[in-house]
């Protein structure tokens, strides 16, 4: 927990998601590293699941592939691990679905994830109203709420009120990967959460480019780069160094914003 | 944050749905709960039921079959003489109604079998809707007929490419439609599966099947069976017929999934039939029993039925089994296949490859049963959409 605090000293943070395993395990762990030593403020590393339904065709096909190599929970977590013992001491937030965490016991998977060194989880499918078994496991590990420009403010405002760590707000109303460009009522969708919460409130799903990110940072407090990431690093021959490249680039595009 | 009907059957069901859902299972929630209440919409649909979907549907005394088997009589609920020929058409309307209630204009759906995607496509004619049908292509290969008639019935069929691609990942593709255009879109979601309501609102659609059935026997039999066999896929003609006899504690009830090359081969849909696999999970927005790996997973499905072809089963099967109300079993694709043409030489009726299951469960049974018993078997839908599928498997 006090990673996430620290993290979100200097807002607006940069937070890409990248799933372990993909286009293999090794390359998957050195892509997560580089992201974290060049400008990456939070990561959320992604957990394969073979019906990942809020998902739009590019984390899918990564996904898809991880499961094909072999990527595992037990795997993910040695990965987390691994990641900690290469010194990389930014949040690392686990993203997937519930199914292989129950598959894994829930109480073994929540105790292995925090002695790897995961600081939060994000689950997609569990929506507040059935957090609950999650959360009396996860103890003070924080469940990321979500909230979707769907949520009526009587909803925002429960969910909210319970928020740790940061929330993360989807940004439209789709799968992960879906905008093309940022909507006008992105900044009162965002006033609408900070109305009822202090916690950070970061921005997801479809920011694709630098210059989006920097739309998106001048409302929120963190910016979630999912899809576009996997694209670019997934599509390369050399995916660190393209990691590497895309971190510097979303976190110069940042930088100008944090005062 | 409390639903206003019990989202739960027991330690099954539930809302496991991204946030972006949450608020439109909750206006469908209420929607169906003042429907419920409000009789004008009670008589559209009882009206539509009897004027367009033709029901009540027949009991029909399977004479020529009892006599072969030589054991409990065997009476047939034909679900396959409601209009487009299977009882998906009482969810689909039942739905649909509530879609123009809510003031929505567009439906998604997935289709296995092409069954509900030709009951969707149907009921948004008749309403007057937008009607988008996601189907595997492994399925649309097996079930051509039902693709045309969708399209013919102006509905788009969009064939899904990932995963395994049958019914699991036409399902995915659907909530992913759902979600990105839910302020104007119902996902007409076509077994008692999914996130709350949808069990619950698919079961009190198909309810109307087991209603008639217990009506029908009292007043056409004298009696109640003792025994009602319906397949299980997701499970929602099996809940229908028995939610008619779920408090006739004397009445048996038996539920028959897809046993696919046979349980030993792993090649198969049964997930009451292999604990190893079939484990309590969480898929689709619901926590029932689901086939999957050790990490998870969830497992590849066979069945010769594209419409039993799915790894969970309905989250009130799941709760029926535990308390062992209803008890669950498996037909081989062998086993359906031979049904099939068991009821087509004895009764003049070309089944479902579906509803063979069923068939061939009471096949197993009605000779071990006394003449004074009585087997209700709920034919869920007619054959002919399975009839390449036959002529392949003749041709092996």
């Amino acid at each position: 927990m006090h990673r996430i605090e620290s993290a979100f000293s200097n807002k607006p943070i940069f937070m890409p998601y990248f799933p372990l395993g993909y286009p293999d395990l090794p390359t998957s762990i050195d892509v997560i590293e580089a992201l974290a030593q060049n400008g990456a403020d939070l990561i959320e590393v992604g957990l394969s699941f073979s019906d990942p339904l809020a998902d739009g065709p590019v984390i899918q096909h990564a996904t898809q592939i991880a499961l094909e190599k072999g990527i595992t929970v037990k795997k993910s977590l040695e990965a987390v691990q691994e990641l900690r013992k290469r010194g990389v001491d930014i949040p690392l937030i686990l993203m997937g679905y519930y199914n292989p965490m129950l598959a894994y016991g829930l109480e073994k998977f929540i105790r292995d994830a925090k002695e790897a060194g995961v600081d939060g989880f994000i689950v997609p499918d569990l929506p507040a109203e059935e957090s609950k078994e999650f959360e009396d496991v996860a103890g003070n590990m924080p469940l990321i709420r979500m909230l979707a420009p769907t949520s009526p403010d009587e909803r925002m405002e429960s969910i909210a009120r319970t928020a740790k760590g940061f929330i993360y707000l989807v940004s439209v109303t789709g799968v992960t990967g879906a905008l093309t460009a940022i909507s006008d009522g992105l900044g009162d969708l965002i006033q609408r959460v900070r109305d009822h919460t202090s916690v950070p409130v970061c921005v997801g799903f479809g920011i694709g480019t630098p210059e989006q990110a920097k739309q998106v940072g001048a409302l929120a407090d963190g910016v979630i780069v999912g899809s576009a990431c996997v694209k670019m690093i997934g599509g390369s021959q050399k995916p660190v160094e393209t990691a590497k490249q895309f971190a510097a680039e979303f976190r110069d595009a940042l930088l100008e914003l944090r005062k | 944050m409390k639903t206003l009907l019990p989202a739960k059957f027991g330690p099954y069901g539930g809302q496991f749905v991204p946030e972006t859902l949450m608020p439109a299972l909750i206006e469908l929630e209420e929607a169906f709960v003042s429907a419920k209440a409000d009789a004008a919409f009670q008589a559209e649909f009882n009206k539509l039921m009897a004027s367009f979907v033709g029901r009540p549907t027949p009991l029909t005394y399977a004479k020529r079959l009892s006599e072969k088997l030589g054991g409990a009589q065997i009476y047939l609920k034909r679900e396959d003489l409601a209009h487009t020929g299977a009882h998906k058409i009482n969810n689909a309307l039942g739905q649909a109604l509530l879609v123009k209630r809510m003031g929505k204009r567009r439906i998604v759906a997935e289709t296995g079998a092409g069954q509900h995607g030709v009951a969707s496509a149907t009921v948004a004619a008749l309403l007057g809707l937008e009607c988008v049908v996601y189907m595997g292509v492994v399925d649309i290969a097996r079930q051509e007929p039902n693709v045309f008639r969708m399209k013919l019935l102006g509905a788009e069929v969009r064939p899904v490419t990932s995963g395994t691609q049958t019914l699991k990942d036409a399902i995915n593709e659907a909530i992913r439609d759902w979600v990105t255009n839910v302020r104007d879109t119902h996902y007409l979601l076509g077994s008692a599966l999914g996130p709350h309501p949808y069990p619950t609102i698919v079961r009190e659609f198909q309810s109307v099947i087991g209603t008639e059935a217990r009506e029908q026997m009292l007043l056409e039999v004298g009696r109640l069976p003792d025994t009602v066999i319906a397949c299980v896929g997701g499970g929602s003609n099996a809940i229908g017929v028995f939610s008619g006899f779920v408090n006739d504690e004397h009445v048996e009830l038996i539920g028959v999934e897809a046993g696919g090359s046979g349980i030993e081969t792993g090649k198969h849909a049964a997930r009451f039939g292999e604990p190893a696999r079939g484990r309590v999970g969480v898929i689709h927005g619901t926590r029932t029993y689901v086939l999957q790996d050790e990490d998870g997973q969830i497992a590849e499905t066979h069945s010769v039925s594209a419409g039993l072809d799915y790894a969970a089963v309905g989250p009130e099967h799941a709760l029926l089994r535990d308390t062992e109300r209803a008890f669950y079993t498996s037909a081989t694709d062998d086993e359906a296949l031979s049904a099939f043409h068991t009821l087509c030489h004895t009764e003049g009726i070309i089944p479902a490859l579906e509803s063979s299951h069923a068939v061939a469960e009471v096949i197993k049974r009605a000779p071990k049963m006394r003449k004074d018993q009585v087997i209700l078997v709920n034919l869920s839908g007619r054959g002919d959409k399975d009839l390449n599928t036959v002529i392949k498997e003749i041709g092996d």
